[in-house]
């Protein structure tokens, strides 16, 4: 047994913020309360029982990371399942969802049992690809992956191109009872682009995609989902017009969610300078989106934080930015970027930033996230204001590939804990 | 304050010279990678360092030996002939020898990365490299990498900084200074670095520009794109970006790049080609550049090419003079050191009047 003590509990789906002591054991919560409360529950268990400390923290439900790429199989000299989740373990991830576009695709149960019998720190949620090696041509063995345990299916990366496609996707994942993710992204304007268009791109004469390429596709897809009735999630959201389509097609009762990353609500397309890890995709936006992305946050229009940490070997990132690899490394900024962008600045409530993380994506999957005897084990803990500086170099990812590097932070997590067990203390 | 930009988020930076301490006003320059970072000052300083460079060019025995021991390497991952030659022509005249990398024997048809190419290169012991690339911020990122000097000589759609530098000497030469200018850039702007180089020079001489060309390769951010308070206007017809032009540079309509949606070349002739006709509406005597290579018939009318406006041959004996003084710069002993001497040293005491 684990016993969480002194700490301040914030737990969205109950609205609870207070000091309020956790008992858990190897899987469950076992109870919540006061001292008295708890000390007298771990009596009645016999007595024995770690402590945990957490004075001057917060203590969340275990955070969630819809997108990742953990690169295994086939990528294993830029991330594997083990280094990867290590890395999301130091970010207070307790479940990641990883993206299928690994080699090869996870298009079938197989590679789905594969994905989960590999050693990892924190859960793995693999999300399962929508067609078969996400070619965009026929369907994946969406339903055999869905026994085997996955809980969304998209091709990102290599997002449906067809409308058709798409559809026939959003029927049968409504029938299986899963949401269908995509990375919005109209190819044929897309082609070629290494960042946003506008003012920056023309200056440093780099190929700029305009921000309609995803809104286009975030229109597409919003207007199936409300012929098929299926769930939509939006990947990595990144314009205005994306998340004012998404507010208005909630109002005419569409099931369409979507998620921001960090770097997304943190930088903007002026950051970029000839640096390829200022390159990812959706490439940064301009100041007017991100403003946007900051008032969804905000206001409720935006479900999640997601990561979309997207690790390279440092080899393949040390190129030309016009062929270097889109992506950068993600989870362990990923608490510290949101309270610095968003808690700190006064945008929002540490309550609304915990849910971000936790009742928010888990909504995504259908799924229940609270701090409550007979839930799963799994806690984030951590600091608001604990001063460190972040040095990608002792990280334990396989990859460097972030623009944060060196970066000075306010807030971290202090203890991950997943299924009781405590996977990161700093 | 945008956070982002305060964070130690990459080292060095494009940061292209340092200003002397000294009282004589001279420049030193780590590396040349663009024309944005630029003072007026420091570009002033490096055109006058071109004039004695330019007398050179007239004399009979053009070879000095004032950099004998030294070699440039000439890496062109582009296919580039003038350029090229350009720089190895400046290299000869001051004694330096030149090693040449092309892109079609390049290793990197092989396989290898640009970073192991120019490392190779580098481990030859060049005193400073010269490189081109089609993509965008290559001789940025190679600068970061290197600890001997980059010259830029075009980096994809970004810059052309030589090519600003030998067109203002050209400009300078011709009108008398290079300040208050009408300029007018025809052609395929978007994709053009000679234009961004060109508007970054020149605007910081409070030149006005008109851009004009077929609407698809006018964005409208091109009009932000220069110094603080340069007026950059677009135009999608000659008789408007024609008129008051005091210099019109024409841009080399760039087959290879027409994976935009091409435009029929019949369209652009009827539209955009610099004939005699249209060169009237400019001001009388103003000056016709072009960056080359040119194609008679397509963006400019060969009677407007072979013209007394025409600074084109001019353009490239400038070009060569450019490329000298800089060559000398970065690998020459400085000139503020007592026994400096050389070309430079004649303008030890001239102090730029810039207004």
């Amino acid at each position: 047994m684990l016993w969480i003590k002194n700490g301040r509990l914030i737990d969205p789906a109950s609205g609870t913020d207070s000091a309020l002591e956790v008992l858990l054991n190897s899987e469950r919560i076992l109870a919540v309360g006061h001292f008295a409360e708890i000390s007298h529950e771990v009596a009645n268990r016999g007595g024995e029982c770690e402590v945990l400390d957490a004075a001057g923290w917060i203590v969340a439900p275990g955070f969630i990371d819809l997108h990742c790429h953990l690169r295994e199989p086939g990528g294993e000299s830029s991330e594997t399942i083990e280094t990867g989740t290590r890395a999301a373990a130091r970010g207070g991830f307790t479940a990641v969802c990883p993206m299928p576009n690994t080699r090869p695709v996870n298009d079938n149960a197989s590679v789905t049992r594969s994905i989960l019998e590999r050693k990892a720190s924190v859960r793995v949620w693999p999300i399962g690809a929508c067609s078969k090696e996400s070619k965009g041509e026929s369907l994946a063995e969406i339903a055999a992956m869905k026994k085997a345990g996955i809980v969304a299916v998209s091709d990102d990366g290599r997002p449906v191109a067809t409308a058709k496609l798409m559809r026939q996707v959003m029927d049968y994942c409504r029938s299986l009872d899963l949401p269908v993710i995509d990375h919005c992204e109209d190819a044929s304007l897309a082609a070629g682009a290494v960042m946003r268009e506008g003012q920056t791109s023309v200056r440093l004469g780099l190929r700029g995609m305009p921000s309609a390429a995803e809104s286009l596709c975030v229109i597409r897809d919003g207007l199936l989902a409300k012929l098929t009735g299926a769930r939509l999630h939006i990947a990595h959201l990144s314009t205005k017009d994306s998340l004012e389509f998404v507010r208005g097609s909630r109002m005419h009762g569409c099931q369409v969610t979507c998620e921001v990353t960090p770097h997304h609500f943190t930088l903007i397309d002026e950051d970029v300078v000839y640096d390829s890890n200022f390159k990812m995709n959706p490439p940064l936006a301009s100041r007017e989106d991100r403003d946007a992305l900051l008032e969804g946050l905000a206001d409720g229009t935006v479900d999640a934080i997601a990561t979309d940490h997207a690790p390279h070997e440092p080899a393949s990132k040390a190129v030309e930015f016009d062929k270097a690899p889109f992506g950068i490394t993600g989870f362990e900024t990923a608490l510290a970027l949101a309270l610095e962008q968003l808690v700190h600045t006064g945008r929002i409530k540490l309550m609304r930033m915990v849910e971000l993380f936790t009742t928010g994506p888990a909504r995504v999957l259908g799924m229940a996230r609270s701090i409550a005897p007979g839930q799963p084990a799994d806690l984030t803990i951590f600091s608001t204001d604990h001063a460190w500086t972040f040095n990608a170099a002792e990280s334990p990812s396989k990859s460097r590939n972030t623009p944060f590097d060196g970066r000075e932070f306010k807030g971290a997590p202090m203890a991950t804990i997943v299924a009781g067990r405590v996977v990161y203390r700093r | 304050m945008n956070p982002a930009a305060a964070a130690p988020l990459r080292p060095g930076g494009t940061i292209a010279a340092e200003n002397s301490p000294r009282d004589v006003v001279s420049y030193r320059f780590r590396n040349l990678l663009a024309m944005e970072p630029l003072t007026a000052e420091q570009i002033l300083f490096l055109l006058d360092q071109s004039k004695p460079m330019q007398e050179i060019q007239r004399h009979p025995l053009k070879k000095l030996a004032t950099l004998r021991g030294k070699s440039v390497a000439l890496a062109f991952f582009e296919p580039s002939t003038r350029t090229r030659i350009s720089f190895a022509t400046a290299a000869s005249r001051l004694g330096a020898d030149s090693m040449n990398l092309q892109a079609e024997s390049s290793s990197l048809k092989k396989g290898e990365s640009l970073l192991d190419t120019v490392h190779t290169l580098d481990a030859m012991k060049p005193d400073c490299i010269v490189m081109r690339h089609s993509s965008s911020g290559t001789a940025d990122f190679v600068a970061r990498h290197l600890e001997i000097p980059v010259i830029n000589a075009g980096d994809g759609t970004h810059e052309h900084p030589t090519q600003a530098l030998l067109d203002a000497l050209t400009i300078r030469d011709r009108l008398g200074n290079i300040e208050g200018l009408n300029v007018t850039i025809l052609g395929d702007i978007q994709h053009s670095r000679v234009a961004r180089s060109n508007i970054h020079l020149l605007g910081k001489f409070g030149c006005s520009f008109k851009l004009c060309g077929p609407a698809m390769w006018l964005p409208r951010e091109l009009e932000q794109i220069g110094p603080p308070g340069c007026s950059i206007r677009r135009a999608t017809c000659m008789e408007e970006a024609l008129v008051d032009a005091d210099v019109i540079i024409v841009l080399r309509v760039q087959q290879e790049r027409m994976n935009e949606p091409a435009l029929p070349t019949g369209e652009y002739v009827m539209l955009y080609q610099l004939t005699e006709e249209r060169l009237k509406m400019a001001r009388p005597g103003a000056l016709v550049l072009h960056p080359g290579p040119m194609i008679r018939g397509l963006e400019i009318d060969p009677a407007v090419a072979d013209g007394p406006q025409s600074c084109v041959l001019e353009q490239v004996t400038n070009g060569v003079a450019v490329r000298m003084a800089l060559l000398y710069l970065m690998m020459g002993t400085p000139p503020e050191e007592p026994n400096g001497g050389g070309p430079a040293a004649e303008n030890k005491f001239y102090r730029p009047n810039v207004t």
